[in-house]
């Protein structure tokens, strides 16, 4: 077995080779950055369940799996890209960039409602252009860690299609700024990379949108790095909706400089097999930050979120609310570290995960950590996992409702503590009626 | 249209009712009263169908039909609502949503078309009004960080929406100021007519003033030990509780400490 993983290895590593040998652009740092990452991945592989953070979560069959690195866009595409996909986020019609198959689209593409200063740019070209390889020499790669997660080693190895979105310095950009991937082919590997730099006292909202094609069997693996300088604002909201048969392994760095503001809220809806890995680390003090999240999985699916919440300085303030559904053979993982260094005074830091089962055979393990170094801090965290409550059932029921819709409708209420914070319309409405559809309830939001 | 006869029924082994028998006919408003522990909380729950309690002996019938065979939901469309004593907080639903759709379960149930979202905010806007609640209570979700009262105050929406033909009132007097008490009790007056009965459970005479009841009964250890008209009501302001333990026919040995 470690000899046919090594071998699935080398087939990466091939592939990688194969591309350097293209590259006709010299590019020192890039390359020098390229090649450690290549060579670090071939020192640690893919992640194994004896590894204490991969414990729960095997990724045996994306290792075992033929999957090519999408890296010219001979598509065989599954399925015809649904136009209502590339329009899922209407407010960002003119504000996203489309990535099928791991290749920009600039057909579907459009960023006329974007501020001039404002940079939206394929993470290629980006790294071609001089005026933006300062940004990118300073930051990418620098948050999130090659050195320990395989999965970001081959991110960063391979790191050829993403977004650069550079918001500069007291800049509030409206409309928000919708990078969709869709993978339509089968048996591809894509690596997408997106490095989010906001300047001081600038202000966005960025919608990451995974989808794949029904069915298809595909790994997306993408590293998202978000650096906010002092003052900046950003809500960040993560959707991820891959086909039931995909693999998706993901990791979010972000730094937080003086007194910026970061609200996350990822989805998880997809995927037979998903991975989240977010750090969010607080460097600089009077930083604040929302990671909430909603997983609801079905069927054989498996999601596993790992977050790091790392208060370094004093005066930061973190909410954490992850909240889980799982129905039928499904298992979710939840592993929250906050951490509170020595001299993080004043750290406010609250964490909470909640989960509700919704079958016998569905699972969750939950680990919330709370590490504190300093004395003087405010810390609280919690988890739970339980069952639809039967006095709210009765309830229900005792105002006509049949039970089967009653415990849709609890459902869905548990959903919507997650959702209902979300500030996008298009996509709180679209949450909403994929929750209500999946439970089946004849609800309108 | 109620009829409950001989009727036995505890919890977890624990026998709590006794032998009840009540007969509540249209357009009456019946008054439950009794010590606590007297079961007439128990009562309640059955009538509504509580999966905790069990009917061991005798039976209800409601409209002819026997009411022990209905779920809770079955027994809901059919026109039985029970008012909780402690209404449950629904987080996440918005009070519209919930309405809504348990009135339109019932409309389905009749036969009836559903209303659609814009309709049936114009009926809810208008039902409202019987127990004074503005419109920022419909987007919140049920029950979620309500007073007291207010939860109390939504009960009756509810019962204002879903027009049952018969309505049991657990408590609903409990915890409400007198502000409230009033607004509560002028809803349920002007929700009961000729068609539908009302009863009323409740340890006070207090909410008695507000709803005048033409029929009382006494529980005590899980049977009827008194009957009358409102002026029982009254007597037993004045008398407590107290005299009615020493009252024939309860062999309960040990019960009714206090």
């Amino acid at each position: 077995m470690a000899t046919e993983l090594k071998e699935k290895a080398n087939s990466y590593q091939n592939a990688f080779r194969a591309l350097q040998g293209t590259r006709d652009v010299e590019n020192s740092w890039l390359d020098r950055l390229r090649e450690n990452a290549m060579e670090r991945f071939v020192e640690l592989g893919f992640p194994s369940v004896k590894e204490e953070e991969w414990k729960y979560t095997n990724v045996a069959a994306i290792a075992r799996s033929n999957f090519e690195p999408a890296l010219s866009p001979e598509a065989k595409p599954k399925s015809e890209l649904q136009l209502e996909t590339v329009g899922s986020v209407p407010e960002a019609r003119a504000s996203q960039l489309v990535f099928v198959d791991g290749a920009l689209r600039t057909d579907l593409s459009a960023l006329s409602a974007l501020p001039e200063q404002v940079v939206a740019l394929d993470l290629d070209q980006a790294l071609a252009d001089e005026r933006y390889s300062e940004i990118a020499r300073k930051h990418l790669a620098r948050h999130a860690d090659y050195v320990v997660n395989g999965f970001t080693a081959l991110n960063t190895a391979f790191m050829n299609q993403g977004a650069l979105i550079y918001i500069p310095r007291g800049v509030t950009v409206e409309a928000p700024i919708h990078l969709l991937f869709v993978a339509q082919s089968e048996d591809k590997a894509n690596f997408p990379r997106v490095l989010i730099f906001a300047e001081e006292n600038s202000s966005a909202t960025i919608v990451e949108n995974y989808q794949g094609a029904e069915d298809a069997r595909y790994l997306t693996s993408p590293v998202v790095e978000v650096v906010l300088a002092e003052g900046a604002r950003l809500e960040h909201y993560k959707v991820q909706r891959e086909s039931v048969e995909a693999f998706h392994v993901a990791t979010t760095a972000v730094g937080l400089g003086r007194n910026s503001s970061y609200d996350t809220t990822t989805i998880t809806f997809g995927a037979k097999l998903s991975r989240h890995d977010i750090v969010v680390t607080m460097d600089h003090e009077g930083a604040e930050c929302w990671v909430d999240g909603l997983y609801l999985v079905t069927g054989d699916q498996h999601a596993d979120t790992h977050s790091v919440i790392d208060h370094r300085q004093p005066n930061c303030t973190s909410h954490q609310l992850y909240k889980g559904i799982l129905d039928g053979k499904s298992r979710a993982v939840f592993n929250g570290k906050v951490f509170v260094r020595h001299n993080a005074q004043k750290t406010d830091a609250m964490q909470t995960n909640k989960n509700l089962l919704l079958s016998n055979d569905a699972r969750v393990d939950t680990k919330p950590q709370l590490e504190i170094l300093a004395d003087d801090v405010k810390c609280a965290h919690g988890a739970a996992v339980g069952q639809i409550d039967e006095d709210e059932l009765f309830y229900l029921e005792t105002r006509g409702i049949h039970p089967d819709l009653a415990r849709n409708l609890l459902t869905y209420g548990f959903a919507e503590e997650v959702i209902a914070k979300i500030k996008l319309d298009s996509i709180r409405q679209q949450l909403d009626e994929t929750v209500l559809n999946r439970l089946n309830a004849r609800l309108e939001a | 249209m109620l009829e409950i006869k001989n009727l036995y029924a505890g919890i977890d082994g624990n026998e709590i009712l006794k032998g009840i028998s009540l007969t509540v006919k249209k357009g009456e408003i019946h008054a439950i009263m009794g010590p606590n522990g007297s079961g007439k909380s128990t009562l309640a729950k059955v009538l509504a169908g509580h999966p905790a309690y069990q009917v061991t002996r005798g039976e209800v019938l409601y409209e002819g039909k026997n009411l022990l065979e209905l779920a809770p939901d079955e027994r809901a469309r059919e026109g039985i609502f029970m008012a909780f004593q402690y209404p449950i907080e629904v987080p996440g639903v918005s009070n519209a949503q919930f309405l809504r759709l348990a009135y339109n379960e019932k409309r389905k149930h009749l036969g009836e078309e559903e209303l659609d979202p814009l309709e049936f905010k114009d009926l809810l806007k208008e039902r409202a009004k019987v127990v004074e609640m503005d419109a920022s209570f419909m987007t919140r979700s049920v029950n979620e960080g309500f007073s007291g009262g207010e939860k109390k105050r939504n009960e009756i929406l509810q019962m204002a929406v879903l027009e049952p033909k018969l309505a049991v009132l657990d408590e609903t007097d409990s915890g409400l100021d007198i502000d409230a008490l009033r607004i509560v009790a002028g809803g349920v007056n002007q929700l009961h007519t000729a068609n539908n009965a009302v009863i009323l459970v409740t340890h006070y005479q207090r909410l008695l003033d507000y709803i005048v009841p033409q029929f009382v009964h006494v529980l005590a250890n899980g049977r009827i030990a008194k009957e009358g008209g409102k002026e029982l009501a009254l007597e037993l302001e004045q008398k407590g509780y107290d005299w009615l333990k020493a009252a024939p026919e309860t062999n309960g040995a040990g019960a009714g400490a206090n």
